[in-house]
C-alpha cells in the first residue's frame, strides 16, 4: 500500500504545477482582456513596412 | 400656412457624398483631396496624418468608421498633464526613461480603432508600444518620457480622434485591475482544492478502505483534505467573511452572513470528525460551495465592467482649467483653484467653481445641474454657479469659492448620501432563511436528543444530527436566490439595463410609484422637431438661414442648424453680423438684410397665438417677413405608451422637472392630469418630494433621471434609475443604469423583477422538498453522510436548472416584441 503514498504525492505535485501555471498566466495578464487579442490576431500589420521613412 | 416637409428637402440633395474618413454624409461644402471626399477639415486632417505615417491600411479594414476629431480641442488643452503633481498620479509606472499610462478612450468602437491605436509608434517614434483593452475601452501606452511629454501624447491621440477621458477620479489614483486578478487567483485555488479533495474523498464515496489495514491511509487522506481546505476557507472565502463582518459591524445581516455561518459550521464539524477520527468530514462540500459561489459572482461582475454606479460630481468636472495670470494662460488642476483666480472657459466647457462673470455676457447651459433645457443669458458681474456649461465664445470669470465648497457640491452633504439603501433584513432570501435555519436547528437538536436520551444510541444520534444539518444546509436556499438574481441581472444586462446588484432588482419588484425627470429623460436634449410656418422657403433662403444661424451659439440656432442638416451651409463671409441677446441676429447676405429672432426683432408688433409649447424663430429678409420656424422639444419614442401602460398596471406616475412649465397640455395627457406635473423644482426640492412620497404616502418610489440635478432624488428614492445614452459615459450615483432607448421597456423590467421574486419563491419550494425528503431519512438515522453529500449537489443542480429556465422563459415572454 505504500505505493499509494508516492502516487498521492506525485498527483498532488502535478496538480500544483498546473495551479502555478494558472497563477503565472493570471499574473502575466492573460486574463485581463479576453476580447481584444481575438481581434488583434486578425488585423494585418501595416502592409508598407519596407517603405518606412527616414527615422 | 404651409408646412415644408423634410422629404422635399431630401430629394433636392439626392446625390450623396460620403466622407472618406468618417463615413458620414457630407453636408456642407466638400473637401476633395487625393480622389477622396471629406466632410470637414477635421476628417481631412486625420486622413492626412494617417497618410503621412503610411497607415492608410486603416481604411481597408472592414467596418472602419473614422472619428472626426473633437471640435472643442484647442492647443494647450492638455498642458496641465505636464504638471508634476498631475503627471505623477496619471503614470502607472516610470523608471525615469520609460513611462506608462493607461487611458480611457470612450470613442473606441470597432476593430479598426484597435488597429490604429496600436500603431501609435508610427506617428511618433517616442511611443514604444500601445496596447488596447477593448472591453474596458482603455489603451495602455508605454513611451520614452524624455522624448515626448504627456501633454503631447494626449494631443497626438486626440488629433486622430480618440481624445482620452481624464477625470478627477483618475487623479485620486483608483486601481481596480489588481482586484480583478485576485478574484481569478481565488477561483483557481478553490477549484484546485475542490478537485483534489474530491479525489481524496473517493474511497469514502464508495465505502472502500474500511478494513483495519487501511486505517492509516484514511487518516492521511483526512488530514490532506483538512490541509487542502484551509487555503479555501482562509483565502478564497475571505471576501464573504469581510462583507459579513462589515455588515455585522453596521448592525445588519447581509446575504453573506448565513453563508459564513454555514461555512464555519461545516468546517467545525469536519475538523471535529477528522481530529476524533470519527468520520471523513465534509471538506468536499465546503470547497465546492466556495468554488461555485466564486464562479457565479465572477460572471455576475463581468457584466458590470465599465459601469460605475457611485460616481459623484468629481467624475463630471474637468481636471484642469485655464487660469489667466499676468495675461498668460496656464492650465491648472481645478482642485488648486483659489478664490480670486481668473479663469478662462471656452465653448462647451464646464464651469468648475462658483464664479463671477467678467466678460460682457455669456450663455450658460444649466441643463446638467437644474434640468433647464434652454441656456440662460448672464451679464457681467453676475454669479455663475458651478456645473453650468458655456455655450458660445470663451468667457472670463473670477472664482468665488473653491471647487469643494460650491453650490453644486453641497448637494452631496445631504443625509440621503450617507445612508445605505440596502436594508438586508428585508430581502426575501434572508427573511426565509432566518426561519428556515431556526427550524432546521430545532429539528436537528430534537432528533439528536431523541436518539441520545430516549433510544440511548449516541452513535446514530451524532450521525443523524450532522446529516440533518448538512442535508438541510441553507446553502441550497441561498443558491436559489443567488442564482435567480444572477440570471435576472444578466437578462437585464442583455436588454441594456444594468441594476447595481440583486438587491436593487428586489426593490424594483416592490415599486408602486414612478417619478420621471423631464429634460434628458423623457425628452431628448439637443433634438427637436422644427416646423416651418409661413411662405415656402426656397433653397437659397434655407441656405441663408442655416449659414446665419450657424454663426450663433444660441441653443435655438443650434437646433435650427441641426434640423437643416441636409442643407448646404455656405462658407461665404457675412457682413455686419450682429447678435443681440434676447432678441435675435442680423446680418447682410450680399445686399440683403437678414434678421432671425423674436417677433419684435423682425418687426411684428404683436405676436399672434403665442403658444406655450413651442419656441418660435421669425425670419425676415429685407424687412419682408417670410414666416417662422416653430420648435418643439422631442419626446422619447414610445415613452407615452410605456407611461400609460404603467398607469394601467396601477402605478402612480409623476413628472418632476427643473425646467419651466412647457407642453403642459401634452404632458398632462400623458400623466393623467396636471396635478401630477411639478415644474421649477430645484435639486433639493426634488429630493424632498421623493422623501415626502415615501414617508407620508408610504410609497415605494422609482425615480428616473439623468443629470446631476437628479442625483439627490435618485439617491433618496427606493430605486434610482439613471438614463444614459452611453453606459460607459457619465451617470449620477444610482441603483440602475438604463440606456435611453430602452426606457420605454420600463414596465417590462418591473415585470421581470417581479417574476424573479416568484421564481425565487418557487425554487425555495423545490429545495424545501429535497430538504424534507432528506430530513425524513436523516431523522431516522438511515441516511449515510455520503448520500447526504450527494443529495446536496443534485438539489443544487436542479435549482440552478430551474431558475435559469424559468427566468429565461419569463424574460422571453415579457420582451417578446
Amino acid at each position: 500500500m505504500s505505493a499509494l503514498y508516492v502516487m498521492i504525492i506525485a498527483s498532488l505535485l502535478i496538480a500544483v504545477a498546473f495551479l502555478s501555471a494558472f497563477v503565472w498566466s493570471v499574473r502575466k495578464g492573460h486574463y485581463d482582456d479576453d476580447y481584444t487579442p481575438s481581434v488583434r490576431i486578425l488585423l494585418d500589420e501595416p502592409a508598407t513596412k519596407p517603405a518606412q521613412k527616414d527615422q | 400656412m404651409y408646412t415644408l416637409h423634410r422629404e422635399t428637402l431630401e430629394r433636392e440633395t439626392s446625390t450623396k457624398h460620403t466622407c472618406y474618413h468618417c463615413g458620414e454624409e457630407c453636408k456642407d461644402e466638400i473637401i476633395s483631396k487625393d480622389d477622396h471626399e471629406f466632410c470637414c477639415d477635421g476628417c481631412y486632417n486625420v486622413y492626412d496624418l494617417l497618410k503621412g505615417s503610411d497607415l492608410c491600411g486603416y481604411y481597408s479594414i472592414e467596418q472602419a468608421g473614422g472619428i472626426s476629431p473633437d471640435k472643442g480641442y484647442f492647443n494647450g488643452k492638455f498642458d496641465y498633464l505636464d504638471l508634476p503633481e498631475v503627471r505623477e498620479k496619471l503614470l502607472e509606472f516610470t523608471d525615469g526613461q520609460l513611462a506608462r499610462v493607461n487611458w480611457l478612450v470612450p470613442k473606441m468602437h470597432c476593430s479598426s480603432c484597435i488597429w490604429l491605436l496600436e500603431q501609435l509608434y508610427k506617428f511618433n517614434p517616442a511611443v514604444r508600444s500601445s496596447v488596447v483593452n477593448f472591453p474596458e475601452k482603455k489603451v495602455r501606452i508605454t513611451f520614452e518620457a524624455d522624448e515626448i511629454k504627456l501633454s503631447e501624447l494626449a494631443a497626438l491621440i486626440s488629433r486622430i480622434g480618440y481624445e482620452p477621458y481624464i477625470s478627477l477620479n483618475d487623479l485620486e489614483g483608483r486601481q481596480i485591475n489588481k482586484w480583478n486578478r485576485t478574484r481569478l487567483y481565488k477561483i483557481g485555488i478553490a477549484g484546485f482544492c475542490f478537485g483534489n479533495i474530491m479525489m481524496l474523498s473517493f474511497p469514502e464515496y464508495f465505502h472502500l478502505g474500511n478494513s483495519g489495514s487501511d486505517q492509516d491511509l484514511r487518516v492521511t487522506f483526512g488530514f490532506l483534505n483538512l490541509a487542502l481546505s484551509l487555503p479555501v476557507l482562509l483565502y478564497c472565502a475571505s471576501d464573504f467573511f469581510k462583507s459579513a463582518w462589515a455588515a455585522l459591524k453596521g448592525r445588519y445581516l447581509n446575504i453573506d452572513a448565513p453563508i459564513v455561518l454555514a461555512l464555519l459550521s461545516i468546517f467545525g464539524l469536519s475538523l471535529y470528525q477528522i481530529l476524533s477520527e470519527t468520520g471523513p468530514g465534509y471538506f468536499d462540500s465546503l470547497t465546492g460551495a466556495v468554488f461555485f459561489m466564486l464562479v457565479g459572482r465572477f460572471f455576475q461582475d463581468k457584466t458590470y465592467d465599465g459601469i460605475s454606479f457611485d460616481r459623484d460630481y468629481k467624475s463630471y468636472f474637468p481636471v484642469a482649467v485655464s487660469v489667466i495670470k499676468d495675461g498668460v494662460e496656464h492650465r491648472t488642476p481645478v482642485t488648486e483653484l483659489q478664490p480670486g483666480d481668473i479663469i478662462f472657459v471656452r465653448n462647451a466647457e464646464l464651469i468648475p467653481a462658483d464664479a463671477v462673470l467678467l466678460s460682457p455676457d455669456a450663455w450658460i447651459d444649466y441643463s446638467f445641474v437644474s434640468g433647464e433645457a434652454e441656456a440662460v443669458a448672464r451679464k457681467r458681474g453676475e454669479t455663475i454657479y458651478a456645473g453650468g456649461k458655456q455655450t458660445g465664445p470663451a468667457i472670463e470669470l473670477e472664482v468665488l469659492r473653491q471647487v469643494s465648497q460650491s453650490y453644486l457640491t453641497q448637494l452631496w452633504n445631504n443625509d440621503a448620501f450617507s445612508k445605505e439603501k440596502e436594508d438586508q433584513k428585508k430581502t426575501l432570501a434572508t427573511r426565509i432563511n432566518r426561519y428556515f435555519s431556526t427550524i432546521v436547528l430545532i429539528i436537528a437538536s430534537v432528533t439528536f436528543s431523541v436518539w441520545f436520551f430516549a433510544k440511548n444510541d449516541p452513535q446514530t444520534a451524532f450521525r443523524a444530527f450532522t446529516t440533518c444539518l448538512l442535508v438541510a444546509c441553507p446553502c441550497g436556499l441561498l443558491f436559489s436566490s443567488t442564482f435567480t438574481n444572477g440570471n435576472i441581472l444578466s437578462l437585464f444586462g442583455k436588454n441594456r439595463c444594468y441594476p447595481k446588484n440583486a438587491d436593487a432588482v428586489e426593490r424594483l419588484s416592490h415599486i408602486d410609484t414612478v417619478v420621471f425627470d423631464k429634460t434628458g429623460t423623457i425628452t431628448q436634449s439637443e433634438e427637436a422637431d422644427i416646423e416651418f410656418i409661413g411662405e415656402t422657403f426656397s433653397e437659397e433662403e434655407l441656405v441663408i438661414i442655416k449659414t446665419i444661424a450657424s454663426q450663433s451659439s444660441h441653443p435655438l440656432s443650434r437646433m435650427i442648424v441641426a434640423e437643416l442638416a441636409n442643407v448646404k451651409a455656405s462658407k461665404r463671409i457675412l457682413v455686419d453680423y450682429a447678435e443681440v441677446s434676447g432678441a435675435g441676429i442680423q446680418a447682410w447676405w450680399g445686399s440683403k438684410e437678414v434678421r432671425l429672432g423674436s417677433a419684435a426683432w423682425v418687426g411684428i408688433s404683436s405676436e399672434i397665438q403665442k403658444e406655450k409649447s413651442s419656441s418660435r424663430v421669425y425670419v425676415s429678409i429685407d424687412q419682408h417677413i417670410l414666416g417662422c420656424l416653430s420648435i418643439h422639444i422631442q419626446y422619447r419614442e414610445n415613452l407615452p405608451k410605456a407611461i400609460s401602460e404603467l398607469q394601467k398596471s396601477s402605478f402612480q406616475t409623476y413628472l418632476l422637472s427643473g425646467d419651466k412649465p412647457t407642453d403642459t397640455e401634452l404632458l398632462s395627457n400623458i400623466f393623467g392630469n396636471e396635478t401630477n406635473l411639478y415644474f421649477n423644482q430645484k435639486p433639493d426640492e426634488k429630493l424632498h418630494f421623493i422623501e415626502n412620497l415615501q414617508t407620508r404616502l408610504q410609497r415605494n418610489v422609482l425615480m428616473i433621471g439623468d443629470g446631476l440635478n437628479d442625483a439627490g432624488a435618485l439617491r433618496q428614492s427606493n430605486v434610482g434609475v439613471a438614463v444614459s445614452d452611453d453606459t460607459n459615459n457619465f451617470s449620477p450615483s444610482c441603483d440602475v443604469i438604463i440606456e435611453g432607448k430602452q426606457l420605454s421597456q420600463l414596465p417590462g423590467f418591473i415585470k421581470l423583477a417581479r417574476a424573479g421574486q416568484k421564481i425565487i419563491k418557487a425554487s425555495f419550494a423545490i429545495s424545501l422538498i429535497y430538504n424534507i425528503l432528506g430530513l425524513t431519512f436523516a431523522i431516522g438515522g438511515k441516511l449515510s453522510p455520503v448520500l447526504a453529500a450527494i443529495l446536496m449537489p443534485v438539489s443544487l443542480i436542479t435549482i440552478v436548472g430551474f431558475t435559469t429556465l424559468a427566468s429565461n422563459l419569463a424574460a422571453r415572454r415579457i420582451f417578446k416584441n
